[in-house]
């Protein structure tokens, strides 16, 4: 079969095409920094026990393959990353078998490996075709067999792209190896702070800055099509919220009331938008129609109503609120239903984000002074503490629900951390300077 | 300006508020209190003069309480223009409730509103970095609001404010601890 892959990352924003399309205030420019910028290393401070041994194998080369981004490493590390595997390393192979009538499964049983990768990359003009195979070790079976093309520049996206099929024959759930992150980083000097919107590869590479500013730029949501970012960004002095096509760098400012204007989360269909907003008072959420603009009051209380996300069914919401006394996760089933209570395990809990099958809810949890992510089981409601560190922040699900990003401090500096789901296996993403913050992990888009 | 900066020039404000009213009793009693009590009074103003006081009393007693009083207003606007100084309040952890101490300082900022209708003021409201950047957004404007609300009872009139919140981006003091924390938890007033 042929997997035929198209490449997202070219569709980004140029800085020609977008000089001229915008009227905007002197401190925001978007998109100046075309390539790559303060790219995000990963770092693994922990992995998982019960972590699967695979061997990705070098894969063998034919014609002019550039050398920066090795495609087997790179799968390599994106099943690390998921923590549900452990690759071995090159060096410790008896072999390096290129296709399948050269894998020998003794050979490969003998280290211990369940799994065994192997593939070959062929360059025709521009154009790099994979070739790629898994072999179940112990059943002594092949379970995969594809190739896959992208052009010579990207790689990458080929890579990821292999990592995706690689997990989803194995795990029989779709990898997210080849979504992408949006997330903000900060930079203070001399009391001037340089807010910059970025999208980048999951594993950090590949980062571009979407929008910079002196003022803050807060919430990225990214919208089901996996095209569009919604967010708050405080650049005209006050907060409002906007829509930015990602290709062609098109912003439209779609809240701009007397208050409040955050929050924003897009519905499944990606037709509308909840957010918060406090024109009426106090913080309270609302569905805004991003067509016609049209406003619905979802939540009347004198409390803050605040950071509300879809269900899973598209037809219900959670919310943060305050009613209780301090700030706790309610679920309305419906837009009109009576919202109900889900946290209750320590005063503190906040930012709800749900899996996209319902199981689960995802949170802030404080506990004693320390702030954690946790999440609650919704069928059982149970609740349990997914991190062991301390000041953690804006959680935000893999599209397959098996990876948890987060921001977190890490010596003074805010860092993105990446989890499994179920408080496993963890990696760091540190950013070269200043804070990494409020992560949002794409969806998956084909 | 913090609480104790504030305790500090209050008790300047009043010790200025003495030397008033009491050097208005006329120049014989200054010049009495500096010749006769020289090495005995420390440099602090107000006992020296305090020590000349009525014994010279040359004018009379209508008067005087007339300027008295004129004094005493002076005082007391001299001591709600150092109030006004005072243009940064704390709070409690995820609360928006202002504290007792900050209450007269904002009284006399309404009543300056209230004095000169043609000056506004922006509200800032603010958190400290715990918790959720959102939620200290709405927690930074209910913040905002109480202070509003508490001008607005005061005196100020609606169309003299304007709130805004920052949640946690505008750090008054950077650094994870209780006393950064403390400092950040704030709604400052910037007159326009």
């Amino acid at each position: 079969m042929g997997n035929q892959m198209t490449n997202r990352s070219t569709t980004g924003t140029t800085p020609t095409s977008m000089a001229m399309t915008w009227l905007l205030m002197l401190m925001v420019m978007i998109g100046s920094s075309p390539a790559a910028h303060a790219e995000l290393l990963i770092r693994i401070t922990e992995g998982a026990d019960s972590a699967i041994p695979v061997a990705v194998v070098p894969f063998a080369e034919t014609g002019q393959i550039p050398s920066g981004d090795k495609v087997s490493s790179i799968v390599r590390d994106d099943l690390t990353m998921s923590g549900e595997f452990k690759p071995l390393p090159p060096e410790k192979m008896l072999s390096l078998p290129s296709s399948g009538d050269e894998v020998y499964f003794r050979d490969w049983r003998l280290l211990g490996q369940r799994y065994v990768l192997v593939g070959q990359l062929t360059r025709t003009g521009d154009k790099i075709e994979a070739r790629y195979e898994l072999f179940d070790v112990n059943r002594e079976e092949r379970i995969l067999g594809a190739t896959a093309s992208s052009s010579v520049n990207s790689t990458r996206s080929l890579a990821h792209h292999i990592s995706d099929k690689v997990y989803e024959a194995i795990t029989g759930v779709p990898g997210a190896f080849s979504t992408k992150l949006a997330y903000v980083t900060l930079q203070r000097s001399g009391g001037k702070a340089l807010y910059r919107l970025q999208v980048s590869d999951v594993d950090g590479k590949r980062a571009r800055v979407r929008l910079e500013s002196d003022e803050p730029i807060l919430s990225p949501a990214w919208s089901p099509d996996g095209k569009r970012l919604a967010y708050v960004s405080f650049e005209t002095g006050k907060p409002a919220i906007y829509i930015h096509e990602l290709s062609s760098g098109n912003r439209t400012k779609i809240a701009d009331f007397r208050g409040l204007n955050s929050a924003p989360a897009w519905s499944p269909d990606g037709r509308s938008l909840l957010l918060t907003l406090s024109k009426d008072g106090n913080a309270e959420v609302y569905k805004m129609d991003i067509q016609s603009r049209s406003l619905k009051r979802l939540t009347s209380h004198w409390s803050i109503d605040t950071e509300p996300t879809w269900d899973h069914t598209g037809k219900g919401f959670f919310f943060t609120s305050d009613r209780s006394g301090g700030p706790q996760i309610y679920h309305k089933s419906s837009e009109s239903a009576e919202p109900r209570r889900i946290t209750f395990g320590s005063r503190y809990n906040a930012r709800p984000r749900p899996d996209n099958d319902g199981k689960y809810v995802y949170y802030v949890h404080q506990r004693d002074k320390a702030f954690h992510i946790a999440r609650t089981n919704l069928q059982t409601e149970e609740e349990t503490i997914l991190t062991r560190t301390e000041s953690d922040e804006s959680p935000s699900v893999s599209p397959n629900g098996r990876m948890l990003i987060y921001a977190t401090k890490q010596g003074g500096d805010s860092v993105l951390t990446v989890i499994a789901a179920d408080g496993g296996a963890a990696y760091s993403l540190p950013a070269s300077e200043g804070d990494v913050r409020e992560p949002a992990w794409s969806p998956i888009v084909e | 300006m913090n609480v104790s900066a504030h305790h500090k020039l209050f008790a300047m404000v009043l010790s200025l508020g003495l030397i008033a009213g009491c050097s208005s009793t006329g120049e014989t009693t200054e010049d009495g209190a500096y010749g006769s009590d020289v090495s005995a009074v420390d440099q602090d103003g107000g006992s020296t003069v305090y020590g000349g006081d009525d014994d010279g009393g040359v004018s009379s007693s209508e008067m005087s309480e007339e300027q008295r009083r004129e004094a005493e207003a002076r005082a007391a606007r001299a001591e709600e223009a150092a109030m006004r100084e005072i243009t940064t309040f704390y709070f409690d952890f995820d609360t928006a409730e202002i504290k007792a101490e900050a209450r007269e300082v904002l009284v006399a900022h309404a009543r300056f509103l209230q004095a000169n209708p043609g000056q506004n003021v922006r509200i800032e409201g603010h958190a400290d970095e715990r918790g959720t950047k959102e939620y200290n957004l709405a927690l930074g404007e209910r913040r905002a609001n109480a202070i509003e609300r508490f001008l607005i009872v005061n005196g100020a009139s609606r169309g003299q404010t304007e709130t805004i919140s920052y949640g946690e981006e505008k750090p008054a003091v950077m650094g994870s601890s209780e006393s950064a924390w403390a400092q950040n938890r704030r709604v400052e007033l910037v007159f326009q």
